[in-house]
């Protein structure tokens, strides 16, 4: 899926590109991207090392394991094939609340974190596992309560209650979080069973 | 309600500095060494995603800049007609799982264009909350540990990406009606 979607990227917008007359462009995209892409990256160094050496002060202390001790019912459900005390629970839990918090600077760090841990128990290293699909697709399902940078705009241009989107925001969240859980168990039934 | 959420995010990370440190000192963990133990990795977990995300943002910046996006949304608005959800807000939605940026710019511009509270304007700014950058989001994830079989998380992704759009149709047609 990520081949296909990736390669249709890329060949669609040449030809758009092309029969547009507008081929330069392609380029100069390219190259660009690139460029963005390693900044991205060489940014994350200095949140990755600081909250990488905040998470294993939190784990030594044993915060990290107490905190997927309070949570454990719901992390055994989502997460059946993850040990019930071990870090990756815990790690996953802080990037869940950083993402509701809307905490994007700690929110990354700490998913990464909770890869590494998932990737300890992964038997297949350049597959993802069932556990990381789940925890993506929460990932990706759960977002802030509080939407700033979108509030920030409607008040720019004059709402008269900026805030108002925030119920719905919540609502379509957590419908889309029920679908994610529903469709996951779903899909892994049926990849488990082309032993994929 | 809101308030609170809202104070709570600013206290979060400083109550987290507070508590990490000094739980760990009444632990008996060294806690400056342990600290640059843990922060010893961050280079190397940064430097690996790199070629992750230059193959992705390469197709989506090619994908974006060609033109090729608007050509998608002509040919799957008659689908998303179908769901209920206007074409204005159809390149917010093709955008927002591939770049936070493009789509956030998308958005400023329909409540710019049709007004914060109208029809649009609420359904773009519940779009833009509700969703994530999906597929920024798994090739940074992935990438740190070096998956590259991603199986079926970007179809499921998708999918929740999808279901939010229609949920969101829904809501706020159901909360706010059609009005403005």
């Amino acid at each position: 899926m990520v081949n296909f979607v990736w390669l249709a990227m890329i060949v669609f917008g040449i030809l758009v590109a092309g029969a547009k007359g507008n081929i330069d462009v392609v380029t100069k995209a390219a190259l660009d991207g690139a460029n963005d892409a390693v900044k991205i990256s060489i940014s994350l160094i200095a949140i990755i090392s600081f909250w990488l050496g905040i998470m294993k002060l939190a784990e030594e202390a044993g915060l990290v394991r107490a905190l997927a001790l309070l949570v454990r019912p719901v992390m055994r459900f989502l997460f059946p094939s993850v040990p019930k005390d071990h870090p990756a629970m815990g790690a996953m839990v802080m990037n869940l609340s950083a993402n509701i918090l809307g905490l994007g600077n700690a929110a990354t760090p700490m998913g990464l974190i909770a890869m590494q841990e998932l990737q300890k128990l992964n038997r297949n290293k350049d597959t993802a596992s069932d556990a990381m699909c789940t925890f993506l697709a929460l990932n990706t399902s759960c977002v802030t309560l509080i939407p700033t940078t979108i509030i920030g705009i409607r008040l720019l241009y004059g709402s008269t209650d900026p805030t108002e989107i925030v119920g719905p925001t919540i609502m379509a969240t957590a419908f889309s979080m029920t679908v994610a859980i529903v469709v996951d168990r779903i899909l892994r039934q049926i990849y488990s069973r082309k032993g994929g | 309600m809101f308030e609170v959420i809202a104070e709570l995010s600013r206290w979060a990370i400083p109550l987290i500095l507070l508590v990490v440190p000094l739980t760990a000192m009444l632990r008996g963990v060294k806690v400056y060494e342990t600290f640059v133990d843990g922060a010893e990795a961050g280079f190397a977990t940064a430097v690996k995603t790199i070629p992750y995300l230059v193959a992705m943002i390469v197709a989506i910046s090619i994908f974006r800049a060609s033109g090729a996006m608007e050509v998608l949304v002509t040919v799957l608005s008659p689908v998303l007609d179908f769901v209920g959800l206007p074409a204005e807000v159809l390149p917010h939605a093709v955008m927002r799982p591939l770049s936070g940026g493009a789509a956030l710019g998308i958005a400023s511009d329909i409540i710019k264009t049709y007004g914060p509270d109208s029809f649009l304007g609420r359904l773009v700014s519940t779009m833009q909350g509700s969703c994530d950058t999906t597929f920024y989001v798994l090739t940074l994830y992935f990438g740190s540990v070096g998956i590259k079989k991603y199986r079926y998380s970007v179809i499921l992704g998708l999918t929740a990406d999808l279901s939010t759009l229609v949920a969101s149709v829904f809501i706020v047609r159901v909360i706010f009606g059609l009005a403005g």
